[in-house]
């Protein structure tokens, strides 16, 4: 069922790239049935799922597919891949249901639509992977899609947002894969992500110190972390609406993701070593993403500055090693996904609108197109942290984790982080409060003044409405989610638990 | 006469297996055929020349099917040990004679429109692939060079086959200076070695070479042997700093015959020194090593380095085929290490080649399908190609993505498998050297993904969008090249073994 779930989206892309280019309505329905079918899987995939023993892999399919190298094809899930692959079968539909009638220029929808299944893929494929080298190959199968979606379909500046974005990744991926061998040779000569956990505590101590800085370095690019963000805020800005709305939502989460289920269960050890400094880099981000989103003109720009911000809360809550943390930073994960995905759709639709994205010459927009200004307003309260939201159980609990950091972690510089991580939460509030402020109220700057600014679309209703939904439910009934990834996380957290108990 | 000569040196006629030199026969057979059919069939019905090739060389790789699935170990040992059919010999004799035939392919209506002549191009193209053929059963130092010898003089040849064209006529002279003189080193090594040894036999001078102690293989004689020979076929594979010759002959010899060069010609440079350091020299690790290393390492940084900078599509071809080389070598510097480091070396490398051979060849057949309609080379003059030929720039998206090792592609797994080589290894210099590679790779996906920027991302150059007529050889010959990159690239496995299996070292 898993394999269906991971390439029902490619084979759509092979019927689509069949399908003559003229035919769009057949390509847009075909996209959407093949996004929703996969979505019905993925339903099945929630019915299905055994909550009792989030914890054990399941669904498991386990064959033989590189002998030469013991790689093998396995696929499975848990309480922590669970909610993150739901959350990208569902951005995907939304996504195409999105750009239904407004496809960017230059337009060609059919290689839009095959790229974003190709996605689609690439992301369920490395939530689902549990072996290391099928693992990187899900993981980097996205970068081609996401360069050409930048590079073709981008802003002004795209070629160069593309190439960077890709570079960057790829570096990180050089140096992962380099890790990846290494822990083959010194865990067993296996890829196999269960039996590396069973005996990555008995690699030598240096050697993991080592072995996770390579990891780090491929992860923490994607995530992104303080200082190699530096790609973020190009590719978002110059990627089109959709292409942003993924890259926020879904791509960002396989870094954070590979901390959980590879770094950081495989290499305690080296994981309480580097906890301090993740943790250091987090904060740094926390606090450089708000400060850099005070300096931003652009919109879009803006949101990406946030993520920025927001991924350091995500991985502070990792850095605590703590169940309490992990916890967190998974809730973290889908509730940025939900809630910085919209604030890029509504980005995409203000551009569309007003054919810019440039905070100062925007205005009114909730005299205009009030339903908008609403959402936006909606999106800006759930991401500031808002109790009652999603974004609050990302961000608080993450705060709180830090007070309590696992045995064995220094006390004090976690309260430290706690502590600036905090005025975080007060800089995020102004930011983008500042930005709604702007935006959304007083009244339309001259240029804009008659134009007539049409409110929320159809298309817009349809991708939107469950997003927001989401954000609620999941705001005024976290428990929903947290009993899923609670047993989960407990398997994650056992080797540094062994380790402090040791301590 | 003869028994006379016989009784008087002892002379016993060698065993000859004809099923093991099949292969050789058939394409000796098909040569001679296709020489002779040049001078009888009219001008303008030379394709039946080239129909005769392609047929000979389908004929090939009949009995390379046909030992490979004969029973027992394959191993068939002749004249002493100096010619050797077995999984390796076969692997890479399949290789050759498909690289030969997709070649042809390309080659086919190239010829015929260039108005070139073509009964002899082929003619010599089946020379040269005999050579390479031989190469692959050679395991001895002169069989060694006549295999040598016999692929690169029809290569010299084909390098300035566009005879009115001053670039040509360069490449060819370059190419042929520079063999020449890198023939005469490799000869001067292989002459100490023979000295010191008092034999030509591979396995025999691995003996004699792994003697420890006064007298033993580590006289500096050894030393001065390996390292010539090592430079000989370094200028063979264009590593740096014997490079030189590369770029300009790639640009000046006609498209297929570059293709022929960076592919073919490349590989049984890479299965010579197989021969050489895995049979032949593996006692001494510590001469050819980090020799190898640092020949690795220049390559890889070199040839990124100054491919970033080409805006002709053929040289950045040329310099990114110096850099992969120097990837086939990385193994190499790490092979010594120990048993299990020289298999997973060698194997790393013989599938890197295997790869290898699918993707640059791919390149080139759509670098030739290009040029015919907008006869230039320059990368610009790919602008807008997915405009108005999607199916062209896909598949050069796939050639190009694929030697930059972007999964899903077959060149992923390749670079995975020098990575391992690497790690197996394990030193710190080998993690060193898989780091180099690393950042290397990133360097490189900087100017193959310029191409598909070109591509997919800037406009038509002149506005002209009148789709590319594509020759249905030139069709099949990407059909071929692309299917096996994607192959390989879902399912490594199946190409895999054969690195596997074609292992010297036992």
């Amino acid at each position: 069922m898993l394999s269906v779930a991971v390439f029902l989206p490619i084979i759509g892309a092979v019927v689509l790239a069949v399908i003559p280019r003229a035919r769009e309505e057949l390509l847009k329905a075909t996209a959407l049935l093949v996004t929703l079918a996969t979505t019905g899987v993925g339903v099945y995939l929630l019915a299905a799922f055994d909550y009792g023993d989030s914890g054990r892999l399941q669904f498991t399919v386990n064959t033989e597919w590189i002998p030469v190298i013991n790689s093998r094809y396995h696929l499975a899930i848990d309480g922590i891949s669970l909610p993150l692959m739901i959350l990208s079968m569902v951005i995907t539909v939304l996504c195409v249901v999105y750009s239904w009638d407004h496809f960017p220029e230059p337009h060609n929808p059919k290689a839009f639509l095959i790229l974003m299944l190709v996605l689609e893929t690439g992301m369920n494929g490395t939530f689902a992977a549990e072996d290391l080298i099928l693992f990187f190959v899900f993981f980097e199968l996205v970068l081609l899609p996401m360069y050409f979606m930048i590079g073709v379909w981008g802003g002004p500046n795209r070629q160069y947002a593309a190439i960077k974005f890709f570079l960057y990744t790829l570096f990180g991926s050089a140096l992962m894969i380099l890790s990846f061998l290494a822990l083959y040779f010194k865990g067993g000569n296996t890829f196999d992500i269960p039996t590396l956990i069973a005996q990555g505590g008995t690699i030598g101590h240096s050697t993991q110190v080592l072995i996770f800085a390579g990891l780090f370095m491929g992860f923490a690019i994607k995530v992104p972390m303080f200082p190699f963000h530096t790609w973020l805020p190009d590719a978002h800005t110059e990627a089109p609406t959709v292409g942003s709305v993924i890259l926020a939502a879904v791509l960002l989460k396989l870094g954070t993701y590979g901390f959980i289920r590879i770094a950081i269960p495989i290499l305690p050890d080296a994981a309480m070593t580097w906890a301090p400094w993740i943790g250091l880099l987090a904060v740094i981000g926390i606090i450089y993403g708000a400060l850099g989103c005070l300096a931003q003109r652009d919109m879009k720009r803006l949101i990406a500055f946030s993520s920025v911000a927001h991924m350091g809360f995500v991985m502070l809550g990792i850095a605590t090693l703590t169940n309490f943390g992990i916890n967190a930073a998974v809730f973290g994960m889908v509730a940025h996904g939900l809630i910085t995905g919209m604030l890029f759709f509504i980005a995409g639709s203000v551009q569309e609108r007003f054919g810019t994205r440039e905070i100062a010459r925007l205005g009114g927009l909730l005299l205009q197109a009030p339903r908008l200004g609403w959402v936006l307003g909606f999106c800006v309260f759930a991401s500031l942290g808002l109790p009652g939201l999603a974004g609050f159980w990302g961000e608080f609990p993450a705060i709180l984790a830090a007070y309590e950091p696992a045995q064995g972690l220094q006390v004090w510089v976690f309260r430290t982080y706690m502590v600036v991580a905090s005025i975080g939460t007060v800089f995020a509030a102004g930011y983008l409060l500042w930005m709604l402020q702007r935006v959304a109220f007083g009244t339309a700057k001259g240029e804009f003044e008659k134009s007539h600014i049409h409110d929320i679309h159809i298309p817009e209703y349809i991708a939107w409405a469950p997003l927001l939904l989401a954000i609620v439910v999941l705001g005024v009934y976290p428990s929903l989610l947290f009993d899923v990834t609670d047993g989960a996380v407990n398997v994650v957290t056992a080797g540094v638990q062994t380790l402090s108990a040791a301590r | 006469m003869l028994t006379i000569l016989a009784a008087e040196v002892g002379f016993k006629a060698p065993v000859l297996d004809y099923h093991a030199l099949a292969p050789e026969i058939t394409i000796t057979a098909a040569l001679l055929l296709v020489l002779v059919a040049d001078l009888v069939v009219s001008e303008n019905r030379k394709w039946i020349v080239a129909n005769l090739a392609g047929m000979g060389l389908l004929a090939t790789m009949v009995p390379i099917i046909t030992l490979a699935l004969s029973d027992g170990s394959h191993v068939r040992s002749m004249f002493g040990g100096a010619y050797v059919v077995d999984d390796f010999a076969l692997v890479l004799k399949g290789l050759f004679v498909v690289v030969g035939y997709v070649v042809l392919l390309m080659a086919n209506r190239y010829v015929e429109e260039g108005d070139y002549y073509q009964g002899e191009f082929y003619f010599l193209m089946l020379c040269s692939i005999m050579g390479m053929i031989v190469m692959a059963s050679s395991r001895d130092l002169i069989s060694i060079f006549v295999a040598l010898e016999t692929l690169s003089i029809p290569a010299y040849i084909l390098a300035g086959w566009r005879k009115r064209d001053l670039k040509s006529n360069e490449a060819s002279l370059k190419y042929y200076l520079l063999g020449v003189m890198a023939s005469a080193v490799m000869l001067y090594g292989m002459s100490l070695i023979f000295g010191f040894t008092g034999t030509t036999v591979l396995a025999d001078i691995g003996s004699a070479v792994n003697i420890q102690g006064p007298g033993g293989g580590h006289q500096p004689v050894v030393t001065m042997g390996i390292f010539f020979i090592i430079v000989g076929f370094a200028f063979k594979v264009s590593a740096v700093p014997f490079h030189s010759w590369a770029p300009d002959t790639y640009e000046g010899a006609p498209t297929p015959v570059t293709a022929f060069l960076s592919v073919a010609s490349k590989t049984a440079g890479f299965v010579a020194l197989f021969e050489l350091i895995y049979v032949g020299f593996l006692g001494r690790s510590d001469v050819w090593g980090p020799l190898f290393g640092i020949l690795a390492v220049l390559s890889m940084t070199v040839g990124n380095l100054i491919a970033l900078r080409q805006t002709n599509i053929v040289r950045m071809l040329a310099y990114s085929s110096i850099a992969q080389a120097g990837f086939i070598l990385v193994p190499f510097a790490v092979a010594g290490t120990s048993a299990s480091a020289a298999k997973s070396a060698l194997t790393a490398s013989i599938f890197y080649l295997l790869v290898y051979a699918a993707m640059n060849l791919g390149a080139f057949s759509v670098v030739m399908a290009v040029a015919r309609k907008t006869r230039s080379g320059e990368i610009s003059s790919y602008g807008g190609l997915f405009e108005y030929a999607p199916g062209l720039a896909v598949l050069m998206t796939i050639f190009m993505f694929s030697l930059a090792g972007i999964p899903p592609l077959a060149g992923l797994w390749a670079k995975l498998f020098v990575f391992r080589a690497v790690l197996d290894a394990g030193t710190g210099w080998a993690v060193a050297l898989g780091v180099i590679a690393g950042v290397n790779s990133v360097i490189a996906l900087f100017y193959y993904s310029s191409v598909a920027r070109q591509m997919w991302m800037t406009p038509v150059p002149d506005d002209d969008r009148t789709p590319i007529a594509v020759p249905a050889p030139l069709i099949a010959a990407l059909g071929i090249t692309a299917s096996v990159v994607v192959a390989i690239g879902i399912y490594p496995q199946a190409f895999a073994r054969f690195g596997d299996l074609a292992s010297l070292v036992r």
